[in-house]
């Protein structure tokens, strides 16, 4: 019966066939991500009450409340600061795990699974380990300094190290995926190639120079980009650590955002929504320089 | 082929494992901190500097995060969660991987052109409105905040893409011979094809299903109510109310991380295949 019906199905058939397969997916898409899209963009424009409801048109009113504020500028600061200080680290820290464990030494995967091994934790789990580890009386950081006669540092209280000990977490718990990612891309290196570079005598570093890591660059520039759109994104492990403290030093973009939006006594989805705009903004011009440049990648073969 | 023995590079491989191994304490350190923490006396880390080494074992540690925390509430929350999710974006993945792969589609560009669009829209910059429909569903309360959790990750682009990829290399002339056999398109999907692409579902399956679990923003703007909260959020707010009994945290934190880690020690494969296939062609 059911093979007759298929065999009958005609073009059209088939067409509708595969809107109903796409319906789910359309229907998720259209009510989470398309109209709250919109909704963003609208709420930008509007003023809200106490509880955060949308009651009059303000037109670009947020924006300048936005725009006028330092704090806005701090946070944009912050972002900028917060990106450098975990995808640099991040991927060459990642590029040269990898390029250590390509030196055919022995116990290759049991090291690689180390180094994975924090892509298991979550972004909570993570900071709450660093809580503790930067706990300025019974952290295990000030521990360790004070077996070298360092007085306690306050990891989190500083305002000029605060940044900083966030972006550790941060590169802590990406190095696992950055290390995954190469050691594939290295895995996808013809093995001729390697052995033709290796009769010209090419060894050790030399070898890593000129051939594996210029083989990388795809995986390198996908990991900066991808680094860089989610330590735009990142938000749990300010929001654990330092609740964008002290005094503001480490609230980025995304938690601004959030503080408009949640924090007590604000509910100012208006200011909350412009930002968000530049948010999106941001992670699209990203986005974008990635398709630019893989586009034409693919163009060269 | 032949490697050359030499002192020197007996010397150089020394000095890559020393590197290794240094590079390798850092990274190990918080695991470690979390499961020898979670079992230490809360002396043995309460003192200043705090020991590396239990002097004593203190499984209490677990019990007291329990009752601190409703966390085997919260775990079970967090197993309903990614369950609805990795099961439901699985489904809707692969039916529309199998249309864009295998199906007449109108405007199929164009819809794969939406698909991609969703795929760029970072979920921080969307989130306030779907608070606002969530919460004005009432979908933040009881029960119903499974679905106020779940609902917004039925579906996903990425491992429709995923898919699709892995559907167009299946041989057409197998797909052909079933369908001139008079297998339906639901037949094959189910008989012929997902058995055969079980690899590229494992790694969309362990992909979804540790972001899922592992989410932090969504559940915590979410929740109101202690018995809905998920693991990840239990965690957090454990470190904020026993802030001054690190095994009592270190505790919490392990039970919540074993689930993920299982995942990547032993399903480092399907790990890799899913993350990679961005990067790596």
């Amino acid at each position: 019966m059911r093979a007759r019906t298929i065999r009958r199905r005609g073009p059209t058939g088939e067409h509708r066939l595969s809107l109903l397969f796409l319906a789910p997916s359309l229907i998720i898409f259209t009510i989470f991500v398309f109209y709250p899209l919109g909704r963003t963009f609208y709420l930008s424009t509007m003023g809200t009450d106490i509880i955060g409801r949308a009651n009059k048109f303000v037109g670009l009113d947020n924006f300048a409340a936005m725009f006028g504020d330092p704090g806005f500028f701090k946070a944009l600061g912050t972002t900028a600061l917060f990106v450098l200080f975990t995808v640099v680290p991040g991927v060459v820290g990642g590029l040269a795990v990898v390029l250590l464990l390509e030196s055919r030494i022995r116990g290759q995967r049991m090291f690689r699974t180390v180094f994975a091994l924090p892509f298991a934790f979550s972004v909570a789990t993570a900071s709450v380990i660093f809580a503790l580890i930067y706990n300025p009386a019974v952290g295990m950081a000030n521990g360790v300094l004070s077996h070298l006669g360092v007085d306690r540092i306050g990891w989190l209280t500083e305002p000029d190290l605060a940044l900083i000990s966030i972006s550790i977490t941060t590169v802590w718990m990406t190095l696992g995926y950055n290390v995954l990612v190469l050691s594939a891309g290295v895995g996808a290196i013809p093995v001729e190639v390697v052995e033709a570079a290796r009769l010209d005598g090419a060894t050790g570093w030399r070898l890593h120079g000129r051939i594996t890591v210029p083989m990388l660059s795809p995986q390198l520039f996908f990991l900066i980009v991808i680094s860089t759109i989610h330590a735009l994104q990142s938000f749990g492990q300010i929001h654990i650590l330092t609740k964008g403290g002290p005094d503001g030093a480490t609230s980025t973009l995304v938690y601004w955002i959030y503080e408009k939006a949640f924090s007590y006594g604000s509910s100012d989805f208006g200011t909350a929504s412009a930002a968000a705009i530049v948010l999106l903004v941001v992670v699209l011009v990203c986005t974008g320089i990635q398709f630019g440049v893989l586009e034409r990648r693919v163009h060269y073969r | 082929m032949s490697a050359p023995s030499t002192a020197s590079s007996a010397v150089s491989k020394a000095v890559v494992y020393l590197v290794l191994v240094v590079c390798a304490l850092p990274v190990l350190f918080p695991l470690y901190y979390a499961f020898v923490g979670g079992i230490m006396t809360p002396g043995d880390l309460a003192s200043y500097p705090p020991n590396l080494v239990p002097t004593a074992i203190d499984l209490g540690n677990y019990s007291s995060a329990m009752e601190t925390i409703p966390l085997a509430r919260q775990y079970l929350n967090s197993a309903i969660q990614t369950g609805i999710v990795t099961v439901c974006q699985l489904a809707s993945s692969v039916l529309a991987a199998y249309a864009f792969a295998f199906l007449r589609m109108w405007a199929k560009t164009a819809m794969f052109g939406l698909f991609m669009v969703t795929l760029m829209v970072p979920w921080e910059a969307i989130i306030l409105p779907n608070y606002l429909l969530i919460s004005d569903l009432g979908l933040t309360k009881g029960p119903l905040t499974y679905l106020g959790l779940t609902l917004p990750f039925l579906a996903h682009a990425f491992g429709t893409f995923l898919l699709r990829q892995s559907f167009l290399q299946f041989p057409l002339e197998v797909r052909d011979a079933a369908v001139m056999d008079g297998c339906g398109h639901l037949r094959f999907l189910w008989r012929i094809l997902l058995p055969l692409s079980k690899p590229a579902i494992a790694a969309v399956g362990v992909y979804v299903f540790m972001t899922t679990w592992n989410q932090y923003f969504w559940p915590l703007i979410l929740g109101n109510d202690d018995q809905y909260k998920t693991l990840q959020i239990g965690v957090s707010m454990l470190n904020d109310a026993e802030s001054s009994s690190p095994t009592l945290i270190l505790a919490g934190v392990t039970l919540a991380l074993l689930p993920t880690l299982a995942l990547v020690v032993f399903g480092q494969r399907f790990i890799i295949r899913g993350l990679t296939s961005g990067a790596v062609k």
